[in-house]
């Protein structure tokens, strides 16, 4: 990591790979971002409203779903999700690489493979994760007003003014800042485990099982921290 | 004159020893042909020349320079010194043939258009059509792979040229083919080359042949004169002969032990009988 560090500050950036790893990571991903937030603000509201209807607060329904859905379950969930989809495919397809001559011969023809395979795979990432955690911060407010208005027949004025009243940019900003590291998280160590995997087809998949693991493991960890000293600021 | 020096190489894999101690001196110009058994470290051997293994003590000369010394842009140079053709090609599945054999030049700043004529050219040399360079790898037989990852190294006109196992996998025609290739190369580029093959068509080819054994170099000389060297090792290996110096069976309890020819007669036999 600390190579592709130096390599972004030392040579050219592939822009045409940085767009086709954007597209990969981010607009790919868009469905399952869609349908993973639009159902955890769903669920989210109704557990909400089992809660809050024995204290007698179901106005404030709206601004526990997206509070909840912006300063955590956007990003994290985004975060997971991408790493099953795209973490698995990037040490999948590195891996191959590696096992199959394809990086040593990079190295042969005075290509980096740092430059060319890991660093537009990290930079798209860490500009493409915060956009998909949007997105699922959206739907799932979204998910959430369907199941107040439409299933539990609450008024759609308190839901939407209880978000206004209580959730702030700062909180956007928290979620967007999170779903930055865990894009930088889950593209380096699945690039890593591929870049070293070893011992042929079993390698690759021991690689990708453990990268999937340690990526999703390492954005619980992260998100615990990053939790702390947010809300220190 | 030798372009390239192997002194005392020796390299370890945990605690197996695969190198034990190379001594090698390659003519420049000319065709050298590696041989020996599998697993003997002959493709460990070329990665530790090229500077993708690093060996565990000795030196890799190449024109006089220690490539264990150089970094950065240097070992960009001498990578640009140095064609590899690997054993499976590598090439870039993502990639079409024209991306896979321009990649060096399109990932320096060329235009597609600049590096056209000089595909063709390269493409001419290794006998390969226009009309295979919009095709993906998946989409070549085995040897217009070995044929593309040549015309790969080609590119960049390198001094060197080292052959992983070029005709490994393919059928006699394909090999009599590419061993062809090669040589048509060899006498109008006149690089100074680097062969690792099993296969003894090579000797029609090469200048010189140097056989690895036991992790050293155990003969090296010319290559025409390689089927009246009366040296054991030679002898026994490129006539496939069970019994010689050379062992060719591990026992039961993993020590080397020689193949007698009755152990080897019964086995042959079992081995066609069983077949069918």
């Amino acid at each position: 990591m600390a190579q592709a560090f130096r390599t972004l500050f030392s040579s050219r950036l592939r822009y045409g790979k940085l767009l086709a790893q954007m597209n990969s990571i981010g607009v790919n991903s868009l469905s399952i971002i869609f349908l993973t937030g639009l159902f955890t603000g769903m669920v989210f509201a109704l557990q909400s409203y089992i809660g809050f209807q024995r204290v007698g607060g179901t106005q404030y329904i709206g601004s526990v779903v997206a509070l909840g859905l912006t300063r955590e379950l956007g990003p994290v969930l985004t975060g997971l999700m991408v790493t099953g989809r795209v973490g698995s495919a990037i040490t999948a397809e590195i891996g191959s690489m590696r096992i199959t001559e394809q990086i040593d011969a990079l190295v042969t023809l005075c290509i980096n493979p740092f430059q060319y395979l890991i660093l537009p795979r990290i930079l798209a990432g860490v500009l493409v994760l915060p956009c998909l955690a949007l997105f699922s911060m959206a739907f799932g407010i979204i998910g959430g007003y369907f199941m107040c208005v439409n299933v539990l027949e609450l008024s759609p004025e308190d839901y939407v003014s209880s978000i206004r009243g209580f959730v702030e940019l700062s909180d956007v900003m928290s979620g967007i800042l999170k779903a930055g590291v865990f894009g930088l998280i889950l593209t380096s160590i699945s690039s890593y485990m591929g870049f070293n995997a070893r011992g042929g087809a079993r390698g690759v998949g021991i690689a990708t099982t453990q990268s999937v693991v340690l990526s999703s493991v390492m954005i619980l960890i992260v998100d615990c921290i990053l939790t702390r000293l947010l809300g220190r600021l | 004159m030798s372009a390239i020096k192997l002194i005392n190489i020796k390299k370890r894999f945990g605690s197996r020893w695969v190198s034990k101690g190379v001594n090698l001196e390659i003519p420049a110009r000319q065709m050298t042909a590696i041989i020996g058994g599998s697993g003997e470290g002959k493709s460990v051997l070329l990665k530790q020349i090229i500077g993708l293994l690093k060996p565990t003590s000795g030196q890799v000369l190449i024109n006089d320079i220690d490539i264990a010394t150089l970094s950065g842009q240097d070992l960009d140079e001498h990578y640009k010194k140095i064609g590899y053709v690997f054993q499976s090609a590598a090439l870039l599945d993502s990639l079409t043939v024209f991306e896979n054999i321009g990649i060096t030049l399109l990932e320096h700043g060329m235009s597609r258009k600049q590096v056209l004529p000089i595909l063709k050219e390269k493409l001419a040399l290794v006998n390969l059509k226009e009309d295979c360079l919009r095709k993906y790898p998946s989409e070549l037989s085995g040897g217009m792979r070995k044929r593309v990852g040549l015309a790969r190294t080609l590119v960049t006109n390198p001094e060197i040229i080292l052959y992983d196992e070029p005709t490994t996998g393919l059928d006699p025609i394909t090999t009599h083919v590419i061993h062809n290739l090669m040589h048509r190369m060899q006498q109008q580029l006149r690089p100074t080359s680097i062969v690792v093959s099993h296969d003894v068509e090579i000797f029609n080819y090469a200048d010189n042949v140097a056989l690895l054994q036991d992790g050293q170099i155990r003969f090296f000389g010319s290559a025409r004169l390689i089927w009246q060297s009366d040296n054991p090792y030679i002898y026994q290996f490129i006539r496939g002969l069970p019994d010689g110096p050379i062992a060719t069976d591990t026992g039961t309890d993993g020590t080397e032990q020689r193949m007698l020819p009755s152990r080897f007669w019964k086995s042959y036999r079992r081995t066609t009988t069983s077949g069918g």
